[in-house]
């Protein structure tokens, strides 16, 4: 970038007139972006937390320590915790075979790894109703057995796993397609078994992008709404997941709690971002390293 | 690209010992079976630990909330007295017909307490979870409480609005939501059909009552609190029909001093029902538990519990006469009386095809 401006500037003096539109260009550019922004996204964020602590700290303590806000940050968080590393182990398995192997059908997997993006979550809830509900196809045979899959932890899990299913394959397949398999077939050829290669070639060259993948995921499967409410029952402090409680909240006039409860949510979603931050920070040399080296 | 290529072609097996790839799948094998192991057992600890404590759950509607928050615990302190054992009562709220489906998906209550019969009936045709007579099992057709349908009114009522009559003039906003998807507003539209019916007796003069009071409608919303949502924070519209219990909740949410309650000449009985599923307390072995819960709807403590929640009692005897004052006598039509029950009303006037569809022509 730096190297294209000097170059224009050392252009002659016809194109300074275009320079200096392009600047004012820029700053028009660079100005509405960051008007957008601050109107978009921070704006609502500082609403969350102005709300949630209109009516002073001691509400807000109380509205997030209530047994029932309570269960819903471990129900979420427990959730979260089955979720993502199923999908991280899946999502690595799925790009690998997609980026390394040439086989029929290949087009085919690619498109259900997207599937759940096109599919509204609430259909994805639906899914599950009409598979595991007491009417659907599994439904009976579950219920003689005593097993609780819809409207229980399972079916909540099940319907997160669908919707945040293509974050981290989506984030690994294009970059092992760029990366190539060079550095793997050397390992391979020095004598290195299949898993020393994943371990210890495949996993670090990917690490960044995996990790962005996990993000995303972490991030959606705390907050989905849609899948969640059709397949959770809304039991109160058994069932409802953090997001679930902001709108039950909302509905019973308790706009303070109901921020209060938003305001976890949001809390949860900048631990992930400062995590994210603090990581490139720490690795800012490695990451420029790998960006050169792709 | 060409890396690729020359990976594939490659097929690495080729240049590698053939032995690690076998062992390599055999351990993936077992690692992904030591997955599913894993949560297998997980699942099983959930529902075992469930089992334990005695658990009620209560499907309910949407503006129950308030209601039996206090019920449940009352319920539970008697429980505890009379058998020493802990009781947690759990409780799920939603749109009644959206709360009646989920149940018939398997959603494992013990007791609904819904808004219409016929959402209970519905459950009990398709799911078959408890018998079609249901409604005859406990007193006052199932229904321990009662409400009916009021106006409310922007704060000293500046549009005079005093009886159905005035909803139809030109000028007028009602809020209320879509009777297609929503309960409480299948009552307001048959409470003033009630209404049209006793006062203008012509069938022509009905018909062109209700066209002028739906065409008063600026939005219909899917649901009550969307609704009253609409009328209270975002100023729309100059009436709303409302719940009489969801009125008085208003009042007491966004202070007395923006609403009034307007109560017309002549309104509908309305029942919520409550009812025990028989095929899940069987299964679930808390049928006296239940039973006992639905019982104690009827005793005075509960009728007192019910009247402070802005319902009527039943049994007005047992009630706070303060919280009986707030009560207006009002003319009350049943839904049997008026309209033949609910299932014949349903298809007369909110099937596709039914009244409210030939009435209702949204502007363009």
């Amino acid at each position: 970038m730096s190297k294209m401006i000097s170059a224009s500037r050392s252009q002659p003096a016809r194109n300074g007139s275009a320079l200096r539109e392009s600047n004012a260009v820029k700053a028009l550019l660079i100005g509405t972006a960051l008007t957008f922004l601050a109107l978009f996204l921070f704006l609502p964020l500082v609403i969350v937390f102005m709300e949630a602590l209109q009516r002073g700290l001691t509400t807000y303590l109380e509205a997030i320590t209530e047994p029932d806000a309570l269960s819903a940050m471990r129900l979420t968080l427990l959730v979260a915790a089955i979720v993502v590393p199923i999908n991280v182990i899946v999502g690595i398995a799925g790009s690998w075979t997609i980026a390394r192997f040439d086989f029929r059908g290949k087009n085919l997997l690619v498109s259900l790894i997207d599937l759940p993006f096109s599919v509204s979550p609430v259909i994805a809830g639906l899914i599950y109703v009409l598979l595991f509900g007491a009417q659907g196809y599994f439904g009976p045979w579950l219920r003689e057995h005593g097993i609780e899959i819809i409207f229980a932890l399972p079916g909540i899990v099940l319907a997160t796993m669908f919707v945040t299913f293509p974050f981290v394959a989506r984030e690994l397949i294009p970059h092992m397609e760029t990366l190539g398999s060079t550095d793997e077939e050397a390992a391979l050829t020095l004598g290195a078994s299949p898993w020393q290669t994943f371990f210890k070639i495949t996993l670090p060259n990917v690490k960044w992008s995996l990790l962005y993948g996990v993000l995303l995921c972490n991030a959606r499967a705390m907050g989905e709404f849609g899948a969640v409410a059709v397949v959770s029952g809304k039991i109160r402090g058994v069932t409802t997941t953090l997001p679930l409680q902001v709108e039950i909240l909302y509905n019973e006039y308790m706009g303070t709690a109901a921020f209060a409860v938003a305001s976890l949510l949001a809390f949860l979603a900048l631990i992930t971002l400062a995590a994210k931050t603090i990581l490139e920070w720490h690795y800012a040399k490695e990451i420029a390293a790998m960006r050169h080296n792709s | 690209m060409g890396d690729r290529l020359l990976f594939n072609a490659g097929k690495h097996v080729l240049v590698h010992p053939r032995s690690a790839p076998a062992i390599g799948r055999r351990r993936r094998i077992f690692d992904i079976g030591l997955t599913l192991a894993a949560f297998a057992i997980l699942f099983v600890a959930m529902s075992q630990a469930r089992a334990q404590t005695v658990e009620l759950l209560n499907v309910s509607y949407d503006p129950t909330r308030e209601l039996y928050r206090a019920v449940n615990a009352a319920f539970s302190a008697e429980w505890r007295k009379k058998n020493g054992s802990a009781l947690s009562i759990r409780q799920s709220h939603g749109g009644s017909g959206a709360q009646a489906r989920t149940v018939i998906d398997g959603l494992n209550a013990d007791v609904v307490t819904l808004a219409l019969a016929g959402d209970i009936s519905a459950i009990a045709e398709r799911a078959k979870l408890l018998p079609q007579n249901w409604q005859s099992r406990l007193p006052n057709n199932s229904s321990p409480y009662t409400s009916t349908i009021v106006f409310l009114v922007r704060k000293g009522n500046p549009k005079a609005i005093k009886d159905w009559a005035d909803l139809a003039r030109s000028g007028i906003g009602v809020v209320t939501p879509n009777p297609k998807t929503s309960g409480g507003a299948r009552w307001n539209y048959l409470a003033a059909w009630a209404w049209a019916d006793r006062n203008l007796k012509d069938e022509a003069k009905i018909r062109d009552y209700m066209s002028a009071l739906l065409r008063n409608v600026p939005v219909f919303d899917t649901g009550a609190r969307g609704a009253l949502t609409s009328f209270a924070q975002r100023g729309i519209g100059d009436v709303f029909l409302s719940w009489e219990n969801e009125a008085f909740l208003a009042l007491d949410e966004f202070g007395p001093g923006k609403f009034d309650i307007v109560v017309p000449s002549l309104s509908i009985l309305a029942e919520p029902p409550v009812a025990l599923l028989d095929a899940n307390v069987d299964r679930k072995g808390t049928r006296a538990v239940a039973e006992a819960y639905l019982e104690f709807l009827y005793t005075p403590a509960a009728q007192a519990i019910i009247a402070r929640n802005h319902y009527r009692p039943r049994f007005p005897d047992a009630a706070d006469p303060k919280d009986l004052a707030k009560f207006v006598k009002v003319d009350l039509v049943t839904i049997d009386d008026a309209f033949g029950g609910w299932a014949k009303a349903q298809k007369t006037h909110f099937a596709d095809g039914g009244t409210f569809d030939t009435l209702y022509k949204p502007s363009r």
